[in-house]
Order: C-alpha cells, then structure tokens, then sequence
C-alpha cells in the first residue's frame, strides 16, 4: 500500500527530485513524506494542485491527507515513531503541551502563510465550505480580527460571536454554549474567556477544533507562536536567546504561553517585574526573577514588555503609574543595557507612557510591534489549516 | 420493640475500651431492642438465646458505629442538594450512624425553631441520629452572638459559622467568653479571608501554571495563630476545623503543650490527597480549605499518628452540577464525603500509620467525646450503634452509586479498601450491603 504522495507522485508519472523542485523543499524531505512521517504545507499542496489541473489531472486536498490506513506500510505504525507526526493535536488548547517538533511544524506553516501574505496572491480556497466561530466571553479587537482574516484568507465562513459578560449572568453556560455551537457543525471554535481553564472545559463538549484565544491567566497559544515566529525570522533562531519578560507575569497568560513556548526551542528567560506582579512559585518554572530593569536586562536579546492592565496600576499591585514608569516602563535609558541589536516586543495594546515609551515603541530599527501583528495573521492561517484541513488525520 | 438480635462471627472492636474480640462463632454482640445487651468471646457459648435472631457477620470487623462532627445536608434550603433524608441514606451506606449537622443551611441555624425544625425532620426521616451545630452569629455573617444558652438547651451542639471564618477578633473573644457559662465549643474554620479572598486552589508552581488565583498556605496559621490568642486571652474551649497545613499541626501541638483547651479535626481529602488532584482543572478537587502541597498532606497524617489532630469528620459538602461543570474560578468549593469516610480513613491502616482500632478510634469515640456526645462505644445498656465492614476488601469508588444526591467526590475511581456490610442504629437495621 502507498501513502497519499506516493499515489500522486505515480499520477504525475514525475520523479521525486522533479516533486521535490515543484515543492520548493528537497528530495530528503519528499522521501519522509511519502513514508507517511511528514505532510506537505499547503502552499506545497497549492503547487502540486496547480501543476495537476494544468496537465488535466483530477486531483483534491483531501488526496493528500495522512490517515492511519495509509501509513500502515511504513515499519510499524507512525504513532511509535515518538515526535514524526506533525501535530497530532485535536485542539490548540496551550503551549505547555506542545513538542519542539510540533511548534516547529507550525512555524514552517506559519511563515509559508507570512511569505504568502505579503504577495497579492494572498487568497486561498483551501478552506472553503468549512466554518470558523470566533466565540469571545471577553472583549477584544486585534485578535478576533486577526482570527477573522485569517480564516477569510483561507476561504473559511467566519462568524463572531460576542457573549458579554452580562448574558453569561443571565444564566447561560459556557458548556450550553458550547454544546448549541456544536450543533450547527462547525468546524473550528476560536475562543476567549476571562476564566482559565474555560476553553479546555468547552473543548471537552464538543466535536470540533478547538483554539484557545486566551483564557483568564493561562495561557495564549497564538500568541506565543506569533511572538516565535517574528523572532526566528529576525534572529534566525530561538535556541540560545536570551530573552527578557517585562512587567504584570502574575496576570499574564502571553506571559506564560512565551515561557513553555520559549523554553522547549532552547532559549533563556528572565522575568523583570515589581515582586506584587511575580506569581508564585515561578522560580520552579526554570526562569530567573528580577526586580531591577537595568540588571535584567543585561545582554538580552529579545525585550518583550507586558501590559499592565488598568485597575491593576493604582493600589495594591502598583502604587503609581508614576511610579512604575519610573522603574519598569521601557525607555532608552533602561534599554542601553539590552544588547544593541535587542528587539522590542509588546503584544498590544499598548499603554504609552506606562510600561513604554512612546519614543521605543516607535522605534523603526527595533521595534518589531507591527510586524508581530502581521505574523499574527500568518500564525493563525497555519493554525486553523493545521487543526481544519487534515481532520480526518488520526489525533490523539 | 425491635427484636433481640446476636452478631456472630465478627471481630468485635470496640477503640474506647481497648476491646478486640477474634471472629468466632461462640463469642459476639447481642442487642436488645435498641441497646447493647452483651459483648464477649464467648457469650454464645452455650447457643444462640431463644427469641434471637442471629446475624452472620461473615468475619467482617463489628465495631461502634461512626460518628462524624461535620457534614452539610443542606436542608434546609437547598434539597437539590441534598436533604435530611438523602443524606441520612448515604451516612448509612458509610457506616455513619450519628452525623452533626453544619448550621449552614438557609435559613440558617440560628434559632430554636430552625433546630427544631431539623429534629422533627431527623425524626421523620427516622434513619441515623442528627446533630445539629448552631452559628456563633445570628446569619452566620453577622456581628451580633446568637441565643446561646438556649439552643445549647435546646440541643445545639457546639457553635460555628460553618464556612465562614469569624474574622472579627472582638466578636470571637465575645463568643470565646460568653459560650463558658453553657459550656460549649466555639468552632472555627480558620482562614484569613482577606489573603484567601478570590483565590481557588494553594498558590504555588502548580497554581500559577494553571493561570488560577491562589490561597496561600499562611492563611490558615494566621487565622489559627490568631485565635490561640484570644482562647490564651479568654480562657475558652476552640476547636479548629479541617486544618490542612504542617504549620497548623505545629500550632495545634504547642498550644496543646501549653495547656490550652484546643482541639482540632482534618478531613480524609487533606491526608488521600495534595495539590495536584486539582490537575487538568477538576473542579471536583476544588475545596475549602484547598489541597496543600505533598508535606503538608505527610503532617496531617503525623499529626493523626501523634494525636495532636483529635478526630477525622468527614467535611461532607454536597455540591449539584451546575455548582460544579463551570469553569474552575466559578465553581463551588467542596466535596461529598459521607460515604467514602471509612474507607478514605482505613487507608491509614492499609498504609501502615495506624492500627485498626486507633483509625476508628478517629471516626468513633474520639469525636463523639470531643463534643459530649453519648455514642461511639460498645458498651452494655448503651445505644446499639454499630457498623460492619469487610476491612480489607477490595472495591472502587463509584460516585453514581452514592446514595447522596450530589456526586462531587474527588476520589471518583479510587481503589480502595474496606466495605461497609450492615450498618445498625438503635438496633435498626438501616443499611444492608447486598453482598
């Protein structure tokens, strides 16, 4: 028995190295594919597509997807080959259960999508007839949208959904909100809830995909694979950087979802951050805790700021914005002692004058805010193909 | 009139007198009507007395009938719950024959008429015997001491505002003083509310990798350090309950060294289980005060082996669905407990702290002396309270056999030993396991 590529490699009548050229990646790589330990991104899938309809040959995206019966040949199944199979996830519920090998299949994804985002040729049907719900128990403006084109982008039917906090009041579950969501088929749910652990809750009712858009102070997936991808493509790699997290960690989910994210590919994490706004326990996480800027900052390649959120600014947490500016609000002052080649990082929305200066953040050398918006789009393209287009590979 | 029944072929043990009888088929129990009549290796000796009825024990251990200070049957106010009758039943599947209501029902216990009203409901139900424990403060939330004198007279066991802490140290001193002349305990559930406030689970690693907002395990020794001192001040009888931390256990025993009239209780979760239950946000592992960490859990079982920790109570706390399928921060806190006690507390013995008497010694006349109780013992011409369990039987915790109404218990799936064959109140069979 032959895996998807194989069949199609033979439909072609072409050569691996002649397949391997139309996919822009190497013979090698090919090879693994057609033994059923790799599938092909989609703009590899868009190429092999086009070239079949030009010589008149019927070919679907579900021709290339890797299900269980068609690996069977391979020694032993794929699932004893520990960390070959991209992604065996039904959901993308947090970083902490993630593999270098899956986060790194992601990326790959995510940058084809960046790349491809930046051509005019930027919309695809590779989606098309599938549903994405943008379901948001807390408000947000840059993810939902970032979510919502990237599933436009793809060809999905997107649909959003804002649940006020005051009609969860009214009564309504988040599990009957699920379970209602799930019987009109959908086949990915994007969620936000100001509770941790809700979204995982709500995966466990239904029979979709399931992306965590952030959950009280758990984590945020997306958004540690948008701030991975935007470093890798500035430094070339995460292995070995050093990187520092400024500002609220207690109440940060970006927090979070970065440290897992940043650690599994090898780099280094300092946390800088008033003792009120360290969680507990956090020196167990493998990071090192500072409570002065300038020390922190010492030789860090990456400078990601966090937002303080507003009620947390005066009283118990911090006295003063004034004061915090004074201390922990990233200025050049403070930055002159982060390597000179160090990139700015915040997740947005910014609070100028509060945790940044507007001066750094405006910063065209260094400041990478928007381009991390940008990749935002790219990384949610490859996360809602990753988890739609292939649901009938067999996940754990 | 209930008939005169003999128990044969039990290991009669009986934790207030030492007593140990081996299973044989000569020696045993006999009740008369609603009392002990004899109990002896060899009562039976000379046959079965006419006019008996014999009740094959099979071997399993016949020992005085538990007693448990602390459980919530909700009623009334929220039957949906759990109610006097539902939870009567799963005392009995426990092995439980006398349980001391919480006084945190709606309205709550701060009247006469709502202690009436729960004798006349134990009365209807007619299954196990129910105590009821009174508020210190009328609603249980309030600044102002309840009728003290007389629903101690009325039946009010000790006093407690349940769940609640009594944050205010000049009310506690009151109440502390006040409930001398009447003899009586005043109750705590020692945690400072203001370093617990919002949090759901112990801080630490696990706590922040979860994103969930956490209790520190200092909010219970200040609130327990605290009260030490006015019990110092006031000379009154305190007993703390649920402790869950090492320090705590510390703090009990010196103030115990020092003479000062503190008792204290745990529950089974805080010696079967840490932290880590909480897992993959099972909210059934949510409880009050939370799971500590690993060495809190080995003092907690120290302090039963050393008797700084005076009895277990089963913290029983019974929670509906909806209270529970909700995200972690919104669900409600604690666990049902009444059918798993024994079970839970004879792990003790399977994992070789204590011996079997000393583990019902927790669940029988220590708790019942505690609160001047008149149960918990074998003794002739007393009350025929008695359970019979397999000790060592094999068996699983199955929630959805509960005979409770809620089925929130943290130990779903737990292998366990230990299974409660026959319990017997006043010689009323109440409960028979059809094995």
């Amino acid at each position: 028995m032959s895996t998807p590529l194989k069949i199609i490699r033979e439909k072609l009548k072409i050569t691996q190295t002649e397949l391997a050229a139309l996919m822009n990646t190497t013979q090698a790589t090919i090879s693994r594919m057609e033994a059923g330990q790799w599938e092909p991104n989609a703009s590899q899938v868009q190429a092999v597509l086009e070239k079949s309809n030009s010589l008149g040959i019927d070919l679907s995206i579900d021709d290339f997807v890797l299900t269980n019966h068609s690996t069977q040949t391979t020694n032993g199944s794929y699932k004893d080959i520990p960390g070959e199979l991209p992604f065996n996830h039904r959901h993308l519920l947090g970083i902490q259960n993630l593999s270098a090998n899956d986060i790194d299949f992601i990326l790959d994804l995510s940058n084809n999508y960046a790349e491809r985002n930046r051509t005019a040729d930027r919309k695809l049907s590779l989606l098309t007839g599938k549903t994405v719900i943008n379901l948001f128990f807390e408000e947000s403006t840059r993810t939902r949208t970032s979510f919502e084109l990237a599933g436009k982008r793809l060809g999905a039917d997107v649909i959003n959904i804002s649940v006020a906090s005051s009609s969860i009041k009214k009564g309504e579950t988040v599990i009957d909100t699920a379970v209602t969501l799930n019987a009109m088929h959908a086949d990915a749910l994007v969620v936000r809830h100001p509770h941790a652990g809700a979204v995982q809750l709500l995966s466990e009712k239904v029979n979709c995909s399931v992306i965590n858009a952030g959950d009280g102070s758990h984590e945020h997936p997306t958004q540690a694979l948008l701030d991975a991808l935007t470093i890798s493509r500035r430094k070339g790699s995460l292995q070995g950087l050093l990187v520092a997290l400024c500002g609220d960690v207690a109440h940060s989910r970006v927090a979070r979802s970065n440290i897992y994210l940043l650690q599994t590919m090898g780099a280094r994490i300092r946390i800088i951050a008033p003792p009120t706004l360290i969680p507990a326990g956090v020196e167990r996480l493998g990071v090192e805790v500072f409570h002065d800027m300038n020390a922190g900052l010492a030789d860090c390649d990456i400078v990601m700021m966090l937002r303080l959120q507003r009620e947390r600014m005066k009283g118990s947490f911090v006295p003063s914005v004034h004061e915090y500016f004074h201390f922990y609000g990233l200025d050049y002052e403070k930055l002159k002692h982060a390597k000179s080649d160090a990139l700015i990082m915040h997740p947005g929305p910014m609070n100028r004058g509060v945790e940044i200066d507007s001066e750094v953040a405006d910063d065209f050398d260094r400041s990478v805010i928007h381009e991390q918006v940008e990749m935002g789009v790219a990384v949610r393209m490859a996360c809602l193909d990753i988890l739609t287009r292939t649901k009938n590979r067999n996940v754990l | 009139m209930n008939p005169r029944v003999a128990y044969t072929n039990a290991r009669v043990i009986d934790p207030a007198t030492n007593l140990d009888i081996p299973a044989s088929d000569i020696g045993g129990l006999l009740s008369d009507g609603e009392t002990i009549a004899a109990i002896g290796p060899e009562i039976f000796a000379e046959g079965i007395p006419e006019s008996a009825v014999q009740v094959d024990c099979r071997g399993g251990v016949l020992s005085p009938g538990l007693v448990d200070i602390r459980a919530d049957l909700c009623e009334p106010g929220a039957e949906h719950k759990e109610d006097l009758e539902s939870g009567s039943k799963a005392a009995a599947a426990g092995g439980v024959t006398t349980v001391v209501a919480l006084p945190n029902t709606n309205p709550v216990i701060d009247e006469v008429s709502v202690l009436e009203f729960i004798a006349r409901r134990a009365r209807e139900v007619k299954l196990i015997k129910v105590f009821a424990h009174a508020t210190v403060t009328r609603g249980g939330n309030s600044d102002e001491l309840v009728e003290m004198g007389l629903l101690k007279k009325a039946g009010a066991v000790t006093f407690t505002d349940g769940r609640r802490t009594i944050n205010n140290a000049k009310v506690l001193s009151r109440a502390l003083k006040y409930a001398q002349a009447y003899d009586s305990i005043i109750m705590q559930h020692p945690e400072e509310p203001e370093l617990a406030r919002g949090g759901v689970m112990q801080s630490g690693e696990l706590s922040t990798r979860l994103g969930l907002p956490g209790i520190p395990a200092e909010a219970e020794i200040i609130m327990l350090q605290r009260d030490l001192k006015l019990v110092e001040m006031t000379g009154g009888r305190y007993h703390a309950s649920h402790i869950s931390t090492s320090a705590s256990v510390e703090a009990i025993a010196s103030a115990k060294n020092s003479g000062l009239n503190v008792t204290c209780d745990t529950s089974p979760p805080y010696f079967s289980l840490n932290e880590l239950a909480v897992g993959d946000y099972r909210t059934f592992a949510k409880l009050s005060p939370p799971l500590r960490q690993e060495e809190d859990r080995k003092a907690i079982i120290e302090g039963l082996c050393n008797g700084t920790i005076d009895c277990i109570a089963s913290d029983h706390v019974p929670q509906d669905q909806d209270s529970k399928r909700l995200p972690f921060e919104q669900a409600e806190f604690g666990a049902v407990g009444l059918e798993t006690l024994l079970q839970l507390t004879l792990e003790l013995r399977h994992n070789g702290y204590l011996n079997l008497s000393n583990v019902l010694s927790h669940i029988t006349y220590k708790p019942a002396d505690l609160l001047g109780l008149p149960v918990g013992r074998l003794n002739i011409g007393g009350p025929a309270d008695l359970v019979v369990f397999a000790p060592d039987r094999p068996t699983r915790i199955e929630p959805s056999t509960f005979s409770s109404k809620s089925k929130n218990s943290p130990f779903d799936g737990r292998l366990v030993q230990g299974q409660v064959l026959l319990t017997v109140v006043d010689g009323r069979t109440v409960f028979s396991s059809a094995i």
